[in-house]
């Protein structure tokens, strides 16, 4: 009897350990955190570049650089102190090789310094915080979007080109509001015809709208991100400004708001990264999977998901295997060396992208509903205008 | 320096235009606080879930506009829906928080905020909906010289009155009126009378949620629908019936045409008078800074001097 | 007098903390993470029993407490981007800036009473919220990052954890103690029964008001001291600790530790934030969850987790 139960222990205790007797030694895994935030109306931003990250990992067969992956999502709550957290968790207790997402340039300035002292590469798939591609750039941060005022300076160019005057200037009371103005301005260098900083959350425009028509311009630079850029297009709309005002506009038109705003945003103009009718077929790919997986057109943040994705495999493809080999991975990411929808674009000296930026345009298609357009070009591998205040040696 | 201050300089008549915004912001904010005033006057409950169900009116409408194309039959369709939403969260929810503190109030109501937050993400998926002004109401007429108003911006004014009118006469001219106004001034005496007043309080409670949806259902074709609308919402309600007096109807209505008018006017006027005064980089900002706190600073103060506010209905 | 459970179970609580980074760091858990982890919940545990304070024994429900946290960490942060990294001079600035607006706060909210007093302390936070995100100086609405931690000692590096932590840790525990003694001195009796029938107190000829302007300004510092632990936890600042949503969280945190029990809230902010992180990552929506929980909780856990041990009274009047 005795024996029987020593038996059956021992056989027992061999079936547990025998998987790890007998397969080879498996190779380490890549860990990589995703942290973004999720929750509530603004949760859109997260869900889409999350959607993206999958996708790419999906398209890589689930592994970066070959190596299995162990994927960890967190919820940063949208709060800088959260996020915070959330990192030190990654960094701590998940030790992680990566991290990836972030959608507020707060939570960004908030986290950054503990991934960077712990030698964690940081990925940013959308918050395009200014700080990042000045004084306080370094080896292990990557910027997967733009910075917050390059889309404007496209936009400014954009303005210029076409010798669009008498714009009158729409933007946020707010730190981002500030700095799309002055990205815009430092392109567009003509006199406007005003400007307003309304404030953060405003969803009643008509005062404005007034204050605007009272200056008759010619057009509007609208820095209107979310449901602010919905309720103004529809009062914009409301108000028949639109029969004399164009609207040119950054972060407010997008695919993850088109169906929102509607025959509104028809007739509007907006400038991005992302050239969504490139006949690439990494474009073409990445838009059919991504409607297959999930049932809708990607946005330009499931773009900015997908290539922090990429930017990832890129890094561990660069080590060979050996993930403290940090000079190794560095230096692979800073090829940009990936597939991406948006096309070709190379790292500057910051690791912010240069990258071509393209200016859209809102249609009605055959049935009068909205679509959107490119209408070619704007700005051929557009560099950020704050590079030179970083100091990194390649 | 950006732009040129000067072109902003106000002239008089986009002085006038502005009141006007402001009129007409005041009448849509008397709309939204109008159930709110009634279900704190009358049940003394802290509904925090008061701009949660202004959230779900907007998105009925959309729904129901989506599905049937018609303003006015997603109008009636959305009432007996929030009725019916009022007196579900009335019965599972509000009733047990009557004999409650305000705290309790507080705090479990702002459970049914995030509640309610998600819940609409999960059942209309987390983009914003859509709904577009219909052909005709997004006309113009032109009151003033020079500048068209949005016919649909009248017709939010004329809802307003409408709702004003027709709760001043109920308060005043119905049985039902009479017994809330009886209920909120002494409670268990309504009750002796043999009257049910939990039934009373369902229906206010219910009567204040149509409100919120009616609401919900206007701003929609100027709003964004999306989750979390109800909060910037439900902060502006709260400012107008603490400063109107909780619980009073004609307190709320002259609050909100402040609020409206204060808000919109100074907002405008403000940071070209920042300019006027000083002319530097600083003024740019504090301006527009000083113009998002206005309306804060304005209930300070008013509450400072009036802690009861303006018209202070009930007592204790 | 505590009972003798709460005592111990407030005693061990403290030795707990006191092991955990020597645990934490120990060869065998190695999980330096919780070390951190338990700092931020002790800051929210300041912050939430400094609320408790005026809200759970001077009836004072106010709405915009998370305020004094963002001017915590701003008096940190502004002082630091100027490079006046002396601790000592920031300590002392931290507490004279939030008394003295938590004094004049106090002033304009305090003649309300009932809801009008809790919107009105609402509106005023809100308006610092504004005014937060208009400082461009100070980042505006994307913050600051605070470049050096308060220095204090020359062997007292706020960088290394393990001082953060025992700074944190000994300031929870000062405040505690400080606190409780105040609230079983005469002046808490007067500011408790202000709270049950003010008419009474100040019939019996006590001026209530300046008593509970002055717990209003004690409970303001002492959340101003976890802002300012915040602040360098952190090494950041942003208006959007005083948005309303914080205040509205540190009020769930008291009443998860149980409302009038000084020590309760400590243990709600624990209980808080370890509820949301693990809501948070078993879903998106975990709101969804977490607001039918809240509401369940204030119907029927009202008492709180400190409230349902057993032992009546917390306060003695020695």
């Amino acid at each position: 009897m005795k024996n029987q139960v020593l038996i059956a222990a021992a056989a027992a205790a061999a079936i547990v350990t025998a998987p790890a007797i007998t397969a080879p030694v498996a190779a380490e895994s890549v860990k990589v955190g995703y942290m973004q935030g999720f929750a509530g109306g603004r949760g859109i931003f997260g869900r889409y570049g999350f959607e993206g990250f999958e996708l790419a990992l999906d398209h890589l067969g689930g592994k970066f650089g070959g190596m299995d992956v162990e994927l960890t999502k967190k919820d940063t709550q949208h709060k800088p102190d959260v996020g915070r957290s959330v990192m030190n968790e990654f960094i701590k207790k998940e030790r992680v090789n990566f991290v990836a997402g972030i959608t507020w340039s707060n939570v960004l300035a908030a986290v950054w310094k503990q991934a960077a002292r712990s030698k964690t590469y940081l990925i940013s798939a959308n918050a395009g915080w200014s700080g990042m591609a000045g004084k306080n750039c370094n080896p292990y941060y990557f910027q997967a979007s733009w910075n917050n005022d390059m889309i404007p300076e496209a936009m400014g160019k954009l303005m210029k080109k076409e010798g669009i005057k008498d714009v009158f200037e729409l933007s946020a009371n707010y730190q981002a509001g500030k700095d799309m103005l002055s990205g815009f301005n430092r392109q567009y260098q003509a006199p406007t015809k005003g400007k307003i900083l309304y404030k953060l959350g405003n969803n009643d425009w008509q005062a404005e709208i007034s204050q605007i028509r009272a200056t008759k311009p010619s057009a509007i630079f609208g820095f209107l991100p979310g449901g602010m850029g919905v309720s103004f297009m529809k009062q914009y709309k409301a108000a028949g400004l639109d029969k004399t005002v164009k609207l040119y506009t950054v972060y407010t038109v997008d695919y993850g708001t088109i169906r929102a705003h509607g025959t509104n945003a028809i007739g509007s103009y907006h400038t991005t990264f992302w050239n969504s009718d490139a006949k690439t077929a990494t474009n073409q790919k990445f838009i059919k999977d991504y409607i297959k997986k999930y049932g809708k057109h990607p946005s330009m943040f499931s773009v900015q998901g997908y290539d922090a994705a990429l930017l990832i495999d890129l890094g561990v493809k660069g080590s060979k295997g050996n993930l403290k080999d940090h000079k190794a991975i560095t230096t692979a990411m800073r090829t940009a060396d990936i597939k991406s929808p948006r096309g070709k674009f190379t790292y500057n000296v910051n690791h912010s992208p240069i990258q071509n930026y393209y200016k859209r345009e809102v249609i009605a298609d055959a049935d009068g509903k909205p679509k959107i357009v490119v209408r070619g070009m704007v700005a051929e591998m557009a560099k950020d205008s704050h590079y030179k205040k970083c100091k990194m040696a390649w | 320096m950006l732009g040129t201050h000067g072109v902003l300089g106000m002239t008089l008549l986009l002085l006038i235009e502005q009141f006007l915004n402001g009129m007409q912001f005041g009448v849509f904010l008397f709309l939204i606080s109008a159930g709110l005033t009634l279900v704190l006057g009358i049940m003394n409950v802290v509904n925090l879930a008061h701009g949660s169900l202004y959230m779900l009116g907007a998105y009925f409408a959309s729904t129901f506009f989506g599905l049937t194309g018609s303003l006015i039959v997603s109008l009636v369709l959305m009432i007996p829906v929030m009725l019916l939403v009022g007196i579900l969260i009335e019965l599972v929810v509000l009733r047990t928080l009557y004999e409650r503190d305000h705290m309790d109030q507080v705090l479990a109501t702002f459970g049914l905020i995030l509640f309610f937050n998600e819940l609409v993400r999960i059942i209309w998926g987390v983009e914003a909906q859509p709904l577009t002004l219909p052909m005709w109401l997004s006309g113009n007429v032109e009151i003033l010289p020079d500048a068209p108003y949005p016919v649909y911006r009248l017709v939010i004014i004329g809802v307003g009155m409408a709702v004003a009118a027709g709760l001043f006469w109920m308060i005043t001219k119905t049985r039902m009126g009479m017994l809330i106004r009886a209920g909120a001034s002494n409670r268990p005496m309504v009750g002796a009378l043999g009257i049910n007043i939990r039934f009373l309080y369902t229906m206010v409670f219910g009567l204040g949620a149509v409100f919120a949806g009616l609401a919900g259902l206007m701003a929609a074709p100027l709003q964004s629908v999306e989750s979390g609308i109800g909060e910037d919402m439900l902060i502006f309600a709260f400012v107008v019936i603490v400063i109107g007096g909780i619980g009073s109807i004609r307190g709320a209505l002259v609050a909100s045409l402040i609020i409206g008018i204060f808000e919109t006017v100074g907002r405008s006027i403000l940071p070209v008078l920042m300019l006027e005064i000083v002319d530097s980089e600083a003024a740019q900002t504090a301006g527009p800074a000083l113009a998002s706190m206005l309306v804060y600073i304005l209930m300070a103060v008013i509450l400072f001097f009036k802690p009861q506010g303006l018209f202070p209905a009930r007592t204790g | 007098m505590l009972s003798k459970l709460k005592l111990s179970i407030l005693i061990g609580s403290f030795l707990i903390l006191a092991a955990l980074p020597m645990v934490a760091e120990s060869e065998m858990i190695d999980e330096p993470f919780y070390i951190d982890l338990m700092a931020r919940v002790m800051i929210f545990s300041i912050a939430a029993m400094s609320l408790d304070f005026i809200l759970g024994y001077g009836a004072m429900i106010s709405f915009g407490h998370a305020l004094y946290l963002g001017l915590g960490t701003y008096a940190v942060g502004i002082m630091a981007h100027y490079e006046l990294t002396n601790g000592w001079m920031q300590l002392l600035v931290c507490i004279s800036g939030t008394a003295f607006i938590a004094f004049i706060l106090g002033l304009i909210s305090l003649r309300t009473s009932g809801i009008y007093f809790i919107m009105i302390t609402f509106a005023l936070a809100q308006m610092f919220y504004f005014l937060g995100i208009s400082l461009e100086a100070f980042g505006g609405d994307d913050g600051l990052p605070i470049d050096t931690r308060s220095e204090f000692f020359s062997f007292f590096d706020l960088n290394e954890t393990w001082n953060m932590y025992y700074l944190i840790l000994g300031t929870l525990v000062v405040a505690a103690l400080v606190l409780w003694k105040i609230i079983n001195s005469r002046f808490g009796m007067v500011v408790r029964g202000s709270h049950s029938n003010d008419a009474r107190m100040q019939a019996i000829g006590f001026p209530t008001f300046k008593y509970r302007l002055a717990a209003f300004v004690i409970a303001g510092v002492v959340c101003g001291l976890a802002g300012f632990l915040l602040g360098n936890l952190t090494e950041f600042l942003t208006p959007e600790y005083m948005h309303w949503f914080r205040s509205g969280e540190l009020m769930i945190m008291v009443m998860v530790g149980g409302m009038g029990t000084l020590f309760g809230p400590l243990f709600g902010a624990f209980a808080y934030l370890m509820m949301e992180d693990f809501l948070a990552n078993f879903t998106e929506y975990w709101q969804f969850y977490f607001g039918p929980i809240l509401i369940l909780l204030v119907l029927f856990a009202k008492q709180g987790l400190w409230g349902m041990l057993p032992g009546k009274e917390d306060i003695s009047d020695e």
